[in-house]
């Protein structure tokens, strides 16, 4: 679509502009201003340079935080995007059935984030909950507090079940804005299954898989909370993630210096990924 | 029929969990501790009354409730026009403008914790619901945006354009005209900025202490002295899903009509 | 305001990437700049040349404090050279 020039348009994005700014840069100045200096209160403060930065991008603990950072990120990603797209198109098209299904699936999603930590906690103990309690009858050696695999395996199923529904629910939407003369011309070609949605379901669910993959892979790079309530990071710390390591330095230690370098250090990688991303997309498109 | 059967399979697997969540919700603490049973033998509203008789714990949902209500509010409310601006108009730094609203939807909200604090706090808003909805709205705000913005692209510009030669204003088109064709593309972002309110912790956490604090923070105190009370924990966790059912079950018409959103 | 603990030096570092972004935006008012493509492998324009130059010196910085025990001048002094590259020629 041709867009007119018209910078008076500033005035309809003007109330976006203001209320995000105060809650993204008045705070994001501040994390700045800790990061140089070690802060014991407003005014008990030393200026430190730089120090805090050469300490955080040398911490092995964090290095390895961030390693497993992108490693779970990108199994995530890739066991949801492609379970999600078979999803969307197993499900009913019309009918009670398929709202039914809707709801269904989107349950998972409208769970607090503690609250999907405490249901797989509860499901996966051996004493009490279903899946530990099955594991342990049928003879499997299942710990998520002892085996750091069965911690990492627990943790990606728990974020498979809880996320996969995002990427459903927008593949479904997105399948059903396809006309049905679609279809039938693909019919009368005598097209295959492979081809109707090589050629003409995968280019529509593009635009809403650049959402889903966005969205999913900025919230996985931030988990927090499920993690945290199911094994706590551990065993060792094994499932820690960068969140929570930033976290405990912050709150738990108090340290606000190189949490704020951490943060911005993080905050950086986070940015520079996604810019990436979504320039590669935008301009996939422009060429289309 | 094999499609049939690996989408119920699916949905087995979505609801396992949630079962057994429910499951323990209606049995006591005893039961539960004791052997396996896959579904309550001793049937008890005992943890639910526990729960919707003490105001200390269901005034948690009502919190939770109003900052998530006020959040999609403010949200909406600034999204629209703004959406509509990046959808019709080219302005200076429009595109980058974008990126960095979007940008605010990747920052760690563990990056912004301490300063968040430190900011309600010192404009003195701090356990209010009004902090977390406006904390909410850093993420909220942009993913409204982006979503509306792909909904609003797809109209045609030249509805616009014969509105405003019937000598229709912009606030009067943008009302009566506007906003009822992009009626599904409100639901669907309404939708997903219920969900990423209702679901936060650590925002909400932090900007609560005794008047706002939202049913997700109140649930942890379960956790006592003498052990978790694994019953009670169940139930105020099948009811943090329950408002989240009668969202989904509202959108649901909207979700099925299909949208296909895109910037182009 | 206190409780933002503001130094010099991160003053002065917001007040130059403000001055930035204004000068910038007033430039795009008077003469807006057309899309073209340099050395990098996309169209830019100047707006987004300053992005990338502005997000790759952060990354500079961090490599050479982390990484080296040179100061950080040089990591300024490098990234203002990349800087100029990019905005002439990328």
């Amino acid at each position: 679509m041709n867009k007119i020039e018209n910078n008076k348009a500033w005035f309809l994005v003007l109330p976006v502009f203001i209320l995000v700014a105060f809650s993204a840069i008045i705070p994001l100045m501040t994390v700045v201003n800790y990061s140089v200096q070690d802060v014991f209160d407003t005014n008990t403060r030393y200026f430190v340079g730089t120090e805090w930065f050469k300490a955080i991008l040398n911490d092995a603990a964090l290095q390895s935080a961030l390693m497993k950072q992108f490693m779970f990120s990108f199994t995530t990603l890739s066991i949801e995007i492609p379970l999600g797209i078979g999803i969307a198109l197993l499900m009913p098209k019309r009918g009670m059935a398929a709202s039914l299904c809707l709801v269904l699936i989107a349950l998972p999603l409208l769970i607090p984030l503690n609250v999907v930590g405490t249901i797989w906690q509860i499901f996966t103990r051996s004493d009490i909950g279903l899946m530990g309690w099955s594991l342990r009858e049928m003879g499997v050696a299942y710990n998520i507090s002892r085996n750091p695999v069965d911690a990492w395996a627990t943790i990606i199923l728990m974020d498979v079940w809880h996320w996969t529904p995002l990427i459903a629910l927008l593949c479904y939407s997105g399948l059903r804005s396809i006309p049905e003369a679609y279809y039938q011309a693909a019919r009368i070609d005598r097209a295959s299954r492979w081809a109707i949605f090589r050629y003409i379901q995968l280019p529509k669910l593009t635009n809403v898989l650049i959402i889903g993959i966005l969205l999913r892979f900025m919230d996985s790079f931030m988990i927090y909370a499920e993690p945290f309530v199911l094994t706590g990071g551990g065993p060792g710390s094994s499932t820690t993630f960068l969140s929570q390591a930033l976290t405990t330095m912050a709150i738990g230690q108090f340290d606000v210096g190189p949490a704020a370098a951490f943060s911005i250090i993080y905050f950086l990688i986070i940015l520079a990924v996604s810019w990436v991303f979504y320039t590669t997309i935008m301009n996939m498109q422009k060429e289309k | 029929m094999k499609s049939r059967i690996a989408l119920i399979v699916y949905i087995l697997f979505i609801l396992l969990p949630i079962y057994w969540l429910l499951n323990m919700s209606f049995k006591t603490n005893q039961e539960i501790l004791g052997a396996i049973t896959f579904w309550p033998q001793n049937f008890t509203f005992e943890n639910y009354q526990k729960i919707l008789t003490d105001p200390s714990w269901y005034k948690g949902y009502i919190n939770s409730m109003i900052y998530v209500s006020l959040n999609m509010v403010i949200s909406l409310t600034v999204a629209l026009p703004a959406a509509y601006a990046f959808s019709r108009y080219k302005f200076v730094g429009d595109k980058h403008l974008f990126f960095w609203l979007l940008s605010n939807k990747m920052a760690p909200p563990a990056v912004f914790v301490l300063p968040f604090f430190q900011l309600y706090s010192s404009v003195g808003l701090f356990d209010t619901h009004i902090a977390v909805a406006l904390a909410h709205c850093l993420f909220n705000i942009p993913l409204a945006v982006w979503i509306l913005e792909g909904f609003m692209s797809s109209v045609p510009k030249e509805i616009d354009e014969t509105a405003y030669i019937d000598g229709y204003s912009f606030p009067r088109f943008f009302a009566k005209i506007f906003i009822p064709l992009i009626g599904s593309g409100i639901g669907v972002t309404a939708f997903f900025l219920f969900m990423f309110s209702w679901i936060e912790l650590l925002l909400a956490r932090t900007l609560t202490a005794t008047e706002a604090q939202p049913i997700q923070v109140i649930m942890t105190r379960t956790v006592g002295a003498s052990g978790i009370d694994w019953g009670v924990l169940a139930a105020a966790g099948v009811l943090t899903i329950i408002p989240g059912i009668f969202v989904i079950y509202f959108v649901r018409n909207h979700i099925a009509k299909g949208f296909a959103l895109g910037r182009t | 305001m206190s409780w933002m603990v503001w130094t010099t030096p991160t003053a002065g570092f917001f007040i130059g990437i403000g001055l930035i972004l204004a000068s910038m935006s007033i430039w795009q008012y008077v003469s807006p700049s057309i899309e073209r493509k340099g050395f990098l492998p996309i169209k830019t324009t100047r707006g987004d040349r300053l992005f990338i130059g502005l997000l790759t010196s952060a990354f500079i910085h961090l490599g050479i404090v982390g990484f080296t025990d040179l100061s950080i001048l040089v990591a300024t002094a490098i990234s203002a050279i990349w800087m100029a590259i990019l905005m002439r020629w990328g």
